[in-house]
Formats: structure tokens, sequence, C-alpha cells
């Protein structure tokens, strides 16, 4: 892949030419812009963190399934044991599996959430 | 189509009591709803007035909404039983131009959720905002379900539709799929049916910063239901605005809004069946974030707000694991 520049980088300078423009913009394309920031952000979040995420979910799934496959796989195979009913919240392993990653991938789409604690 | 929505204001000026209007500018947020402010001049003091309009045609098939109609004839109903709202001025007719859409009064004050959550111009107000949402949902709920023709649908009915629209875009979210199961598995007793808002939530609410609630916008989810389905609704964390530990709109807790409802005349509702609802909510909007991407892989809408609410899916799985993990 080219290095100069990077991807993240070509991402990163597009952002913030758009960051600079907001104040010219009128209310609702200035708010627009605020989104199309933060859709180039997790792009670039998810070049960067996207690869090693998907490792560990190919893992975590594997060993909760019991079964090899790339992650469209696996993922299918759990929403079908699901859907039947043969899995659900008792299920030792399920819960802490689909918390991992779901942390990994608000981890890219909204970093700074903020999710519910039940006391 | 577009619509040259302030030339179309002008000309309706007269049958609002005015000349002409001025400042009509399209204020942000609202995917499916536009909300325009203007200001009617020549009838004397120049009246601030908010027009709403449906951007979109309205697909009866996909979606829920009240039409326009029901939503004025709820706006004055709920006025009636006490409710603070935007009081109504015109019901938009096809000769108007305007589409779909109706004019009420401007009622002053802030909506954005984040500034109610943070703006220490809120900071005194703030402590009184759930148990003054819990009175205004008690007298909502009072609202004569003859008010106007309304769905009615229950949690049982809800799962089903959700997660029919879940099913047909084709996704798969294997938490979706646990937190359609678990609550399917742990469905509320049946209690009486109330007219709800559909949509009551720190966003759709005008506040003042020292009176609180000043007016409740955005009635066109409105339809028959479970009284904890409001409740429930106002708590999911989307609409916390970063404050996930106030649960009730990111402002109050729960014992305040339940007391308020009482208070109010509301049923006693448990927590418990809050949390039922809040959970639902959380998968709901989940679902319908998948919806709005849907709206954009189709090709029927091109905004770049829709394909990034898609990435919102993943904010309302981590609160539906999180709220699973605890037993919900």
């Amino acid at each position: 892949m080219i290095e100069h520049p990077r991807a993240d980088e070509l991402i990163e300078a597009v952002a913030g030419w758009v960051e600079s423009i907001r104040p010219q913009l009128n209310p609702r394309d200035a708010f627009l812009s605020r989104v199309a920031v933060n859709a180039l952000n997790a792009v670039k979040r998810e070049l960067i963190q996207g690869p090693a995420a998907e490792a560990a979910a190919v893992a975590r799934l594997s060993a909760l399934l019991g079964v090899e496959g790339d992650l469209k796989a696996l993922n299918a195979e759990l929403c079908e044991r699901l859907r039947r009913g043969e899995m659900d919240v008792a299920t030792p392993g399920l819960i802490p599996a689909l918390k991992a990653g779901i942390e990994d991938q608000i981890a890219i789409d909204q970093p700074s959430y903020v999710s519910v604690k039940v006391r | 189509m577009e619509v040259d929505i302030p030339a179309a204001l002008n000309a309706l000026a007269p049958k609002l009591g005015g000349t002409g209007v001025e400042k009509a500018q399209r204020l942000t947020g609202g995917a499916s709803m536009e909300t325009w402010a203007f200001t009617l001049v020549g009838g004397g003091e120049p009246r601030p007035l908010i027009l709403r309009r449906r951007a979109v045609p309205m697909d009866p098939e996909t979606s829920r909404s009240a039409s326009m109609a029901a939503e004025a004839a709820l706006i004055r109903a709920a006025g009636h039983a006490g409710a603070p709202v935007a009081p109504l001025v015109r019901l938009c007719e096809p000769e108007d131009g305007l589409g779909e859409g109706h004019i009420t009064g401007f009622v002053a004050g802030e909506t954005l959720g984040r500034k109610i959550v943070a703006d220490p111009r809120f900071d005194a107000v703030r402590p009184r905002l759930a148990r003054q949402c819990g009175q205004v949902l008690a007298r909502i709920h009072t609202i004569p379900m003859e008010a106007t023709p309304l769905t009615t649908a229950d949690a049982q009915g809800e799962l089903d539709r959700y997660e029919a629209i879940y099913r047909s875009s084709g996704a798969e979210r294997p938490i979706l799929e646990l937190a359609l199961q678990h609550l399917r598995r742990n469905l509320p007793p049946p209690l009486p049916n109330v007219v709800l808002h559909g949509d009551f939530r720190n966003g759709n609410m005008m506040f003042d910063p020292d009176r609180g609630v000043a007016a409740v916008l955005d009635w066109e989810l409105a339809h028959v239901g479970d009284p904890a389905e409001d409740l429930g609704w106002l708590c999911v964390n989307s609409w916390r605005f970063g404050r996930a530990d106030r649960p009730v709109g990111g402002f109050g807790d729960y014992q305040d809004l339940l007391e308020g409802y009482i208070e109010a005349g509301g049923a006693e509702i448990p927590l418990s069946r809050v949390l039922f609802w809040q959970a639902l909510g959380s998968l709901k909007w989940g679902i319908m974030c998948l919806m709005m991407y849907s709206s954009y892989a189709t090709g029927a809408t091109n905004s770049v707000e829709r394909p990034m609410i898609g990435r919102r899916v993943s904010e309302t799985e981590i609160d539906l694991v999180n709220l699973l993990e605890a037993g919900l």
C-alpha cells in the first residue's frame, strides 16, 4: 500500500478542510458538515483499528461456536443459533463475547459514546 | 420535489392574518421532517411561527407516522389535557403548496439535548425535569382515544413490527437477535392502553431555563399502547447525550420520573416495566438506524446523514448488551 500519503492521512486532510469551511456554511450545511467529518473520522478509525478487531472477532466467535470460518460465516452462524433459540442470555461465554465485539465496534463508530451502567 | 418554502409561506400569509413572511429559515435536525422558522408580518406585531412539513412523501408500508392532520388533532387534544404544547395555527391544505404540514406558534426555549444536559443555563432547573416529564406524560396519557384515529401497538406488536423490518434489511446482528429473543420471552403483563406521544425524549421537547418543560413537540409517532412505553423511551441511552449516569433524558433519575407520573394522576408503574421498554426502545432505535441506512443503500435518499446514522446501530447494541448482562 502507498504510504506517501497513507489513506488515513488523506482522510484527515479532507476532514480538516471540511471543518475549516464550516463557519461559512448555512445552519443546515453546517450540521451536515459535522456529520461528514464524523463519517470521515469513523472511516479513518476503521482503517487503523478494523483489521485487528476483525481478527479478534474471528478468534472469539470460533471459540464460542466451536467452528471455523471467516467473520461473515461465523456471524451468520451465531445469528442462526440465536434465532433457533439454541443460545440465550444464560449461554456461558455468549454475553462476554458479544460485549468484547461491540466494544471494538463502538471504538470505531463512536469512541466517545458512554454506554448505560445498570446498578 | 423541491418546494420554494419562503415563496409558498409568503403566498399563505393572508390566511395567517398577515401580509408576508420574513426570515424563513430551515432549522437543523429531523431526517424525515423539515422544520422551518419564520416571522409573519403585516398583521400588527410580527409573529414568530413554526412550519413542520414532511420532507419526503410518507410511505404507508414502512412508515408508522401519524398524518399531519392527526398530529394537529393531537396537539389540540394534548393542550386540552393540560400538556404544554406549541399552539396549532394552521393545518396546511393542498392549495397552500407546502405539502403535508402544519403551522404552530413559536415557543421560546432550547430543544438541543446536549444543551439541556450540560449547559449551565439549565443547572438550576435540571433537577426538576424528570419529575416534570412524569407529570406531563401522565397528562398526555389522559388524551381521549377518540381524539383522532391512531394505530395500536403492544410490546408483542412492536417486536413483531421491528423484527420484520430487521429481517427485511438483510442485516445479521447477533445482539439484535439476542435482544429480540430475550424481550419476547419476558413480555410484561398487559396494562390498559393509553394514547402515547410515541417519541417523548430529550430533543423533542422545548425547555425553558426557568420553567423547565415549555412544549412537547414532534407528535408524528403518536399511537395507542402501554403507558410504560413513553416512560421507557425517555430513558433510552441514545438520548442521554453522554450523561449515562442520569437515566431520564440525561437529566434525571427514574424515581423522580415515576413519582411525577403518579402525582399527576398516572398509574403506579414498576421500574422493571420501564427498563423493559427502555431496552425495547434501544432495539427499536437500532433497527430504525438500520432502516435509515437502507434508504441510502437503495438510493431513496442521498444525504450524508443517512449512511452515518447506520453507524449508530452499534451504540444501541452496546447498551443492549449491558442491559442484558445486568438482567434488564
